[in-house]
Parts: C-alpha cells; structure tokens; sequence
C-alpha cells in the first residue's frame, strides 16, 4: 500500500444516542480504489457526509494529505480536491447538462464579482475553456447530444452517470462515490464501472460505497467492510468475500 | 396631445422605470438565489432617505447622494442577508419582515431626524453635472438611465457563471457546496447588491417626487414589488420589466372606468390581490418566469 493518502482515525458520530460512526478507521493509498460494503444502516452515508463535511464528526481525525477535514466547511474542503457524489442523486434538474458540468469545476474567474464587472475578458476565456473541457467529457461518456437539454431529461441512469462527470469536472484527487450503480441498467454499470476503474491512472483515489458486489469485487483493490459504524473486516475483494464475519453479517 | 396629459404619461413612464429597478433589484435576490424576502421596501426607503436627508442638510449633489445611500442600504443589505445563512426559507421571510417593520419604525418615529410622519418636503432638484433636472422628460431620461444600468449589472451577473452559482443554490444548496461553492459569501453578496440597487430607485424617487413620508415604504410597498416579480416572471430578466409595466399602468386604467376616487383605492388592492392569486393558481411562473415559488414535488 502507498503512503496514506488519506487517513481516518477513529471517526465517531452519534445520532441521539445511536451510534453511526463508532470509532471508525481506515486509510485510502493515492491511486487506490476503496470499496466500502455494509448492510443498511452501517454509517457507510454517514462516513461521506463527515469527511465531506455536511455532518459534524463528535470525535476522530480524517487527514487528507496530512491536513485533517474535520470541522472544514463542505465547500473548502471540495476545493481542496475532495468530490462526491449522493445516493439520492443531487444534480440541478432545471438546469441543463452541460450547466451541471460548468457548475462543478472548481476556482472559475467568472464567479467572483470583481471579475464579473471588471475582468468580463477573463471570465469568458475560462468559462470557453471549460466549455470545451465539459464538452470532451460529455463526448467520452456519451451525454454529448443532450448537453443543452435539463438534465431531468436524462434517465437514472444516465443521471447518475452525470454526477460522476461532475466529479471529474471537479478535478479532485479523492471521490467519494455513493452507490454510483446501483438501480440502473446493466449497460449502464459497465459504463459507469469503465469509468471507475481508470481513475486510478489518472493519480486519483476512490471510496466506492455500493451494494452490488459484482461491482465492487471487479473495481476495488481492497475492501472494508463496516457494520454498526465500525471496520469489521479488511482486505482484497476475495479475502473479504470469504471472510466468515461478513458471511454471517449478510446472511445470519 | 394636451401638456396635462402629456405629463401624465411621463408620470406613469418614470414610475415604471423606478418600478424596473426594485423588480430587477429582488428578482437577483428572490428570483435567482430564491431567497424571498419581503423588506425590499426597507431599502427603496433607506435609499430615498440618505438622498433627500444629504440634499436637503449637506446640500451635496444628487450623484454623491446616491452613492452614499447605496453603501448604506448595501452595508444594511449584508445585515439582513446574513441571517439567511441560519434559518431558512419561510422562517428567514418572517426576519425580513422584522427588518421591515423595524426600517419603517425609524422612519416614523425618529422625529428629530427624519421628520417622522410629516415627511421631508422640498426635496431639491438634482444637479448632474451641470445639468439641472427639473422637467418630466428630464426625469424620464434619469431613471431610464438608472433603470437601464440596473437592469444591465442584473443581466451581467445572472448570465455569468456568478449567477449560474446563484440559480444552484436556489435549486439545491447541498449540491452548491459539494461543488466547492461558498454558498454563505454568495447569498450576502446577493443581498448587498440587491438592497444597494434599491436604495437608487429609492434615490431617484425622493428627487423626482420631492416629498417623502415613510407610509411609501411599508411592507405593502414590498409586497407589491414582490408581486411584479411574480407576475412577470422571477429568474427571467424582462420579467420584472413586464411585470412593472403591467402593474404600474392597470390601475390607472381604472381611472378611466369613472370609478370615484375614494373607491378606486380599494379596487386597486383587490386587483393585486385577486391578479397574485390568479397567477399562483394557473401561471406560478408569472408571464416570463424561470422559476416558481413552489415546493419540488409540486413544480412541473
């Protein structure tokens, strides 16, 4: 395993007296792809909402290139190169498709208001720029055609497919995938999983939470398995697959 | 045409254009951010007072006095957008009102300072540059001026990627910040200008009409400009210019009817409220409009 590219040191998180997180561990390496498996209920969600930042962790450290993420505001610590994605889908319907992309990349000159009225020149330039980046993109995952239309027109699938685009828009070196396949047609998962499994070339590392095993065992380099907020087994998707803890957690 | 009339046209024009610009001012707020807020009133008066308080006791000129009553309503504008970034939709709507009621308040009891209910007469003309506007025409030309500017940095920034972050956080606010986006610094941001855009219509209105008492700045003031949003569509950028023109000159066609005066009034209250109903019922998004004041599940 790489040096820890990110760190998370006994993160602990109580929702009146449950416990989400209870004292939760585990380390992702830079270009390593994370599957995070667990029964309902497990913290998997509530794990990404505290290193992103939208729930306040009660205790424990999520060090990110050294820099711990706890008690970071969500949107700095997105601009510090950490994306996800939402289970229940989050994109802006209303808007269109190729506006949910331009809305993703991070330090655009064109959303600060001094540039707005005093440097129109270089808010144009970057937002060309990054039409073009959007565009290629869109091209390469097949959304290209629809990109003027309201992204409520594209189906679950395609939706989810969307928000992954949005991640890689971002530009970050961690995301955060919250079940990206789950529900959607097969084709859609091959192309989704595509996409996945060549981030790690691109020097990014991934937390893949997702139920469908098939996919998690054909993407993931290593898997943690969590139930009642806590790691109960670690290793490659086979070791876990086999472990008897976490046969019995799904079956019994 | 006959001069009374002639100068009752102009009257209805200069009205429309200072309509204009408290419309497009709360559409940035109300109708890009979706932040409704009901104390628009609250700056259009702040904004009328600063300019007829400097010109009547400092004697400077009008230009100095809008830019002061700008940075006031904009600084006032900051204090009243940042509750937003605690509580939330209906319950920040009651914090505006407060704000409203408390803007009025001062304006009717600080005697001393702003002559309370009997208003602040005599308003002097402004002087731009040399230019002395004293005449309908010249005061069509000001606000046209005025409400041109506003209309354009509105335009500006909602066809920026500035404004794009505006329209995402009136969508979904998690999604603005899971994509980097400081969503507190822009919804303050949005406040200022909007509050500082008001304070010009409130300027220009205390020259124009040179006489100000704080009953044109209740919190009916504000919900008729949030009505010209509405019905002309918020998030669209003719809308709140449709929607000015539509509400400003169709009471005074009832003046037309023979309607006695004292009865016109009424109706006039009747048919902004039965026209808001209307609209919420079968056109929510106003004739223009982008986006409607209702909840997710309900929105087409």
């Amino acid at each position: 395993m790489s040096a820890a590219f990110l760190q998370i040191k006994g993160l602990e998180k109580r929702f009146d007296g449950v416990k989400a997180l209870a004292g939760f561990s585990c380390s992702v390496g830079e270009g390593e792809i994370l599957g995070l498996i667990g029964p309902n209920g497990a913290g998997k969600t509530t794990l990404f909402n505290v290193i992103s930042g939208f729930l306040a962790a009660d205790r424990g450290k999520a060090l990110y290139r050294g820099k711990d993420l706890i008690g970071m505001s969500p949107h700095r610590i997105a601009n510090s190169g950490v994306a996800r994605t939402f289970q229940n889908l989050r994109l802006i319907r209303q808007l269109s498709i190729l506006d949910n992309v331009l809305l993703s990349f991070r330090n655009q000159p064109g959303e600060r208001l001094g540039n707005v009225f005093f440097r129109w020149k270089k808010c144009i330039q970057s937002e060309e720029e990054n039409r073009q980046k959007a565009f290629s993109l869109l091209k390469e995952t097949g959304l290209a055609e629809k990109a003027n239309g309201p992204a409520e027109d594209l189906s679950y699938g395609q939706q989810k497919l969307l928000s992954l685009v949005c991640c890689l828009a971002a530009e970050a070196d961690l995301l955060l995938l919250d079940e990206p396949v789950a529900g959607i047609a097969p084709e859609a998962i091959e192309k989704i999983l595509e996409i996945i499994r060549r981030l790690p070339s691109q020097g990014k590392s991934v937390i893949l939470i997702e139920h469908n095993l098939d996919a998690v065992m054909e993407v993931c380099d290593r898997v943690v398995f969590m139930d009642a907020g806590a790691k109960v087994s670690e290793g490659t998707p086979e070791e876990v697959r086999n472990d008897p803890k976490v046969i019995e957690a799904y079956i019994g | 045409m006959t001069r009374p009339l002639m100068e009752y046209l102009l009257h209805i024009l200069i009205l429309i254009g200072i309509y204009v610009i408290l419309a497009s001012s709360l559409n940035l707020i109300a109708g890009y951010t979706g932040i409704l807020s009901i104390a628009h009133a609250a700056f259009y008066g702040i904004g009328a007072y600063v300019a007829a308080l400097m010109a009547l006791r400092l004697e400077t000129s009008f230009l100095v006095n809008v830019f002061c009553a700008i940075a006031l309503s904009g600084i006032l504008g900051a204090v009243v957008g940042i509750p937003s970034l605690r509580i939330r939709d209906d319950y920040f709507v009651i914090a505006t009102f407060a704000f409203q009621v408390i803007t009025f308040s001062v304006l009717n009891n600080w005697v001393s300072f702003t002559s309370g209910p009997m208003g602040l007469p005599g308003i002097p003309q402004p002087v731009i540059f040399g230019w002395v506007v004293s005449s309908h025409w010249d005061y069509l030309v000001l606000v046209f001026c005025f409400a041109a500017l506003t209309w354009w940095i509105v335009r500006r920034i909602a066809l920026s990627p500035f404004g794009r972050v505006l329209q995402a956080i009136r969508e979904d606010e998690v999604f603005a910040l899971a994509t980097g986006k400081n969503v507190a610094l822009y919804k303050v941001l949005v406040f200022i200008i909007g509050a500082g855009l008001a304070a010009i219509a409130g300027s220009l209105y205390a020259v124009y009409i040179s006489f100000i008492d704080p009953t044109s700045f209740t919190v009916m003031e504000s919900i008729f400009i949030i009505s010209i949003v509405i019905i002309g569509g918020a998030g669209s950028l003719w809308g709140p210019v449709v929607g000015a023109v539509v509400l400003v000159t169709l009471p005074e066609l009832l003046r037309f009817v023979g309607l006695p005066s004292a009865f016109a009034a009424n109706v006039r209250q009747i048919l902004y409220g039965g026209l808001l109903v209307a609209f919420m019922m079968w056109r929510p998004r106003g004739f223009l409009g982008e986006y409607s004041f209702q909840s997710g599940e309900v929105r087409e």
